[in-house]
């Protein structure tokens, strides 16, 4: 699976779009994520509140979606744009890839919710394609 | 290492709760539901729009999941997002689905029971992988999301996705 030219532009178009948005984007999807898939929530036992208004979920959501934005930038090449945070995953928070599917929903039902019919059947593809690819990235050195 | 190529087809954190008290076996398989989640599904379906949510939802199958066009070969051009948009056989299909939903939110305490034969149907005579109504579960989620907005509250997602985890859950059962 590949991006191809149009997927870009997609994906870049939206970012544009909703990137002064992004830090509350993101800390909907993270919160989305932890209500809707509750066995999430064992990675951050270290947050002192896990409900969608906590202020540890809305900034680390923010984070999250800043280093989307970083992949979004470096969309030629992915697998170096997040190499550092592939690393991370891969040894400190060796998060289970399967949550980086879940996350991968969520911020689609986010982002659906806040661009509603702009968020069409092509752009859903784009960023379901891309999603996945940062997800690879992610687990690219886990094993 | 091509982790993320992997369909992964758990729902883990979605079964169905089973209740406290168990006098007998029915209630042992029942879904529970709470009733908070009965009205996020309730409260959101009066205001569906049953033709578009469906034709939303189905399209969006067709376009993001693009393998899916193999059990659609009868209804025309469905090769692109376009044709697929405009296909007017889409269109009544993804109705007819969203319809059927209906039927099992009318009978959340037995959608096994509702959806058998729905269930026969899609095993035996339309060959359908059962992955597929996890993918559609996806894309009608997102769809509503799109329709509602901030509406489509994480709570009330969360209550639609248990309903589309018992649906698939229930049109999976008759497979053998």
């Amino acid at each position: 699976m590949s991006l191809s030219a149009h997927d870009k532009e997609l994906i870049g178009k939206v970012w544009t779009k909703i990137s002064p948005k992004a830090a509350q984007i993101g800390g909907d999807a993270l919160g989305r994520l932890i209500v809707v898939f509750p066995q999430t929530k064992i990675y951050f036992s270290h947050f002192a509140d896990l409900s969608p208004s906590s202020p540890q979920i809305k900034a680390h959501g923010a984070k999250v979606l800043g280093a989307i934005g970083e992949a979004v930038s470096g969309i030629d090449n992915v697998s170096a744009s997040l190499s550092k945070l592939s690393e991370l995953h891969a040894y400190n928070l060796r998060v289970d890839p399967v949550n980086f599917k879940l996350l991968a929903h969520t911020l689609l039902v986010s982002l659906s919710a806040t661009l509603g019919a702009e968020f069409t059947p092509e752009i859903h593809l784009a960023w379901d394609k891309f999603l996945a690819i940062v997800a690879a990235v992610l687990s690219e050195k886990y094993r | 290492m091509g982790m993320a190529e992997v369909m992964d087809t758990s729902i883990f954190g979605l079964l169905p709760q089973l209740p406290n008290d168990q006098p007998t076996n029915q209630t042992l398989t029942m879904v529970h539901w709470t009733d908070e989640e009965r009205q996020a599904i309730t409260s959101i379906w009066a205001e569906v729009n049953v033709e578009e949510a469906g034709h939303q939802a189905l399209t969006r199958v067709l376009v993001v999941y693009p393998w899916t066009q193999r059990y659609f070969s009868t209804f025309g051009n469905v090769s692109n997002a376009t044709a697929i948009a405009g296909n007017h056989m889409v269109r009544a299909h993804g109705k007819r689905v969203v319809v059927a939903l209906g039927d099992a939110i009318k009978n959340l305490d037995n959608v096994k029971a509702t959806y058998a034969k729905l269930s026969e149907l899609h095993s035996e005579k339309l060959h359908v992988d059962p992955e597929n109504f996890r993918l559609l579960g996806e894309t009608l989620i997102i769809s509503l999301a799109a329709q509602f907005g901030a509406a489509f509250t994480p709570d009330i997602q969360a209550a639609w996705q248990k309903l589309m985890a018992v649906v698939t859950a229930a049109l999976s059962k008759q497979y053998y």
